[in-house]
């Protein structure tokens, strides 16, 4: 029998390290740029290009709410090591906070939002604050915990609207402002979340993933590096909360809704953990996924499950893992 | 010579007492380092020796005694802000950062806000030129830069250099007090000469050094006093040959003469 055995060279660019590349012809630039312009132009366009299916493009604001989500469990966990099931939390706070100004204070839109977004960070991170020492699957459990925790407050308590919710709060402007404030701000956080881990910040951060020990006997403090990053993923996470009560022009507690939980885990392993871009690919591929899948009625959730552990056991590093290194090596067979 | 001593210690510990339920791990144990002195810290398995690092360094609360860092009392303190004002120490399990690179590892200490304020290693790092430090740091310590090994992945690295990374990830923090917690041990020969000579122009370069050793012939060599615990209790303190001597250090390492 011929042995053989797979060989990988790297194409593209010759002088690199990592993610530094030396750039010396257009052909290099357009090799590096190009997946990130398909990525930034392709959702620019989407709302363009669904005009013929406006039913889509409600779809394309969910999904790009779920991308958020996704990215901020995608940076707690594997760039924070905090295992954070916290995005239904981060959602009805937002949501919450926003319909408050707006229909109960009467703030404008364009207040509401960031507003609840930054108010809404802020309550976030000081409600984890005290469970941030957990580790591992005792936070996960801890966050999970909060949105219920939170819907029961407000069905026995009978305030915010009880079951019914707050009702009347203002909608976008127009559609389009609706739309592209919702995928401006994905790529925003996208990119700039992928800047930040990058950063001294990031690199530290990182370093309490691996050993939180270390990094305090080198002279820092733990706590206050990981509520600085619960608050960037609560930020992102109330943001979406604000954006989806104006959406629905209501906000109930369905905002505090399991999906938003666990869709966006399904969303980053489908996308290779700390990718970043892998969370958002995962969600524009999961939640459309699961929104075309209707026509099959109650057997959606098992043609969706199929599919979801297929990708899990046939590609388990995640897609834009495995996309990457096709992009950035030619593989080949060679003879022993 | 105690009164003077005192007035000059850098670090006076006094009466540190530890207890995990009913075992008592440390017993009124307390000791004065001088500035710019090697110190040892020997006794056999169990005898407390990292658990009374840890009641100094912050990452356990003694249940009583007093530090002082110049004077100052420290104890209690959180174990950054202990580090911050430059006592620092390395950890017998290795706890480097996995997943980056060597260097990387030396970036996250000199990215720390002592390092910011003072520079880290030498001075140097302040300006964003930390690779290039980190670099150096490691050099120093043995990772031979020609073979690319800063650059391995630290969970690739055999033993030897996870220990000298942890020496290094200190002196990145430019201390004043190094805490070496079995740095020799896992070590080969060749491996401990290589580091004398590291210890040796720390203490050159006025840090003072306190190590928890097992291997006694080589910490024997570049100590200047020696202290011996035995289950919690200091049983002996002084300069290595009168304690490698006591009487109780010796039933304590071989047992009593009367079994």
């Amino acid at each position: 029998m011929e042995m053989t055995r797979k060989e990988r060279i790297d194409r593209g660019i010759k002088v690199r390290t990592e993610g530094i590349y030396a750039i010396s012809s257009w052909e290099e630039v357009l090799y590096l740029a190009g997946p990130r312009l398909v990525l930034i132009l392709g959702l620019l366009s989407l709302p363009l290009v669904l005009q013929v299916a406006p039913y889509w493009k409600r779809v394309v604001n969910i999904t790009c709410i779920y991308a958020l989500l996704a990215l901020s469990f995608d940076f707690l966990a594997n760039y924070v090591g905090l295992v954070c099931l916290g995005g239904a939390f981060f959602i009805g706070v937002g949501g919450y906070l926003s319909a408050i100004f707006n229909v109960y204070l009467g703030f404008p839109i364009y207040l509401s939002i960031p507003l609840a977004t930054f108010l809404g960070a802020i309550l976030c991170t000081f409600v984890i604050l005290p469970v941030l020492p957990l580790r591992g699957v005792y936070f996960a459990i801890v966050t999970l915990m909060y949105p219920l925790l939170f819907t029961r407050i407000i069905e026995a308590f009978n305030i915010l609207g009880g079951t019914n919710g707050i009702a009347g709060v203002e909608s976008f402007p127009s559609p389009w402002v609706e739309q592209y404030l919702v995928i401006l701000i994905t790529l925003i956080a996208l990119f700039g979340m992928r800047r930040l881990v990058n950063q001294d910040i990031g690199l530290v951060l990182r370093g309490v993933k691996d050993n939180d020990q270390s990094v305090r006997a080198s002279g820092m403090n733990i706590t206050s590096l990981k509520a600085f990053a619960v608050f960037i993923a609560s930020l992102i996470g109330c943001f979406g909360g604000a954006y989806l009560a104006h959406l629905y022009m209501w906000a109930g507690i369905s905002l505090f809704a399991l999906d938003f939980s666990i869709i966006p885990i399904a969303a980053v392993v489908i996308g290779g953990g700390g990718t970043l871009t892998g969370a958002v690919i995962g969600s524009f591929i999961l939640v459309p996924l699961s929104e075309f899948l209707r026509f099959a009625g109650t057997f959606r959730i098992v043609i969706y499950c199929v599919i979801l552990t297929a990708v899990i056991v046939l590609k388990s590093e995640g897609l834009m893992v495995y996309f990457q290194r096709k992009y950035h090596q030619r593989e080949r067979w060679v003879k022993l | 010579m105690g009164k003077a001593m005192k007035e000059q210690a850098i670090l006076s510990v006094k009466g540190v007492t530890k207890s995990f339920g009913g075992l008592k791990a440390l017993a009124d144990v307390g000791f004065d380092i001088e500035e710019g002195e090697i110190f040892g810290i020997i006794g056999p398995n169990g005898s407390g020796k990292t658990t009374f690092i840890n009641c100094i360094t912050g990452f356990i609360m003694p249940d009583a005694g007093h530090v002082f860092f110049r004077g100052k009392e420290i104890t209690g303190w959180p174990a950054h802000k202990i580090a911050h004002i430059g006592i620092t120490r390395t950890f017998q399990i290795m706890r480097p950062y996995y997943t980056l690179p060597a260097y990387k590892n030396l970036i996250i200490p000199l990215c720390s806000p002592r390092a910011r304020k003072l520079g880290g290693w030498r001075g140097g790092g302040r300006h964003g030129d930390r690779d290039t430090v980190a670099v150096d740091i490691l050099e120093e310590i043995g990772f031979e830069r020609d073979s690319k090994v800063p650059y391995k992945l630290a969970s690739t690295l055999p033993t030897g250099y996870q220990k000298r990374l942890e020496l290094a990830r200190c002196i990145a923090m430019r201390p004043e007090i190094i805490f070496c917690d079995e740095v020799f041990s896992g070590l080969s020969m060749s491996e401990i000469a290589g580091m004398i000579p590291v210890i040796e122009k720390l203490k050159m370069e006025g840090v003072t050094l306190i190590m928890v050793e097992h291997r006694l012939r080589e910490l024997f060599r570049v100590a200047d006093r020696v202290m011996a615990l035995n289950f919690g209790e200091k049983i002996a303190e002084g300069e290595p040959e009168e304690v490698i001597e006591h009487p109780k250090v010796r039933e304590a390492y071989l047992g009593s003469e009367e079994v």
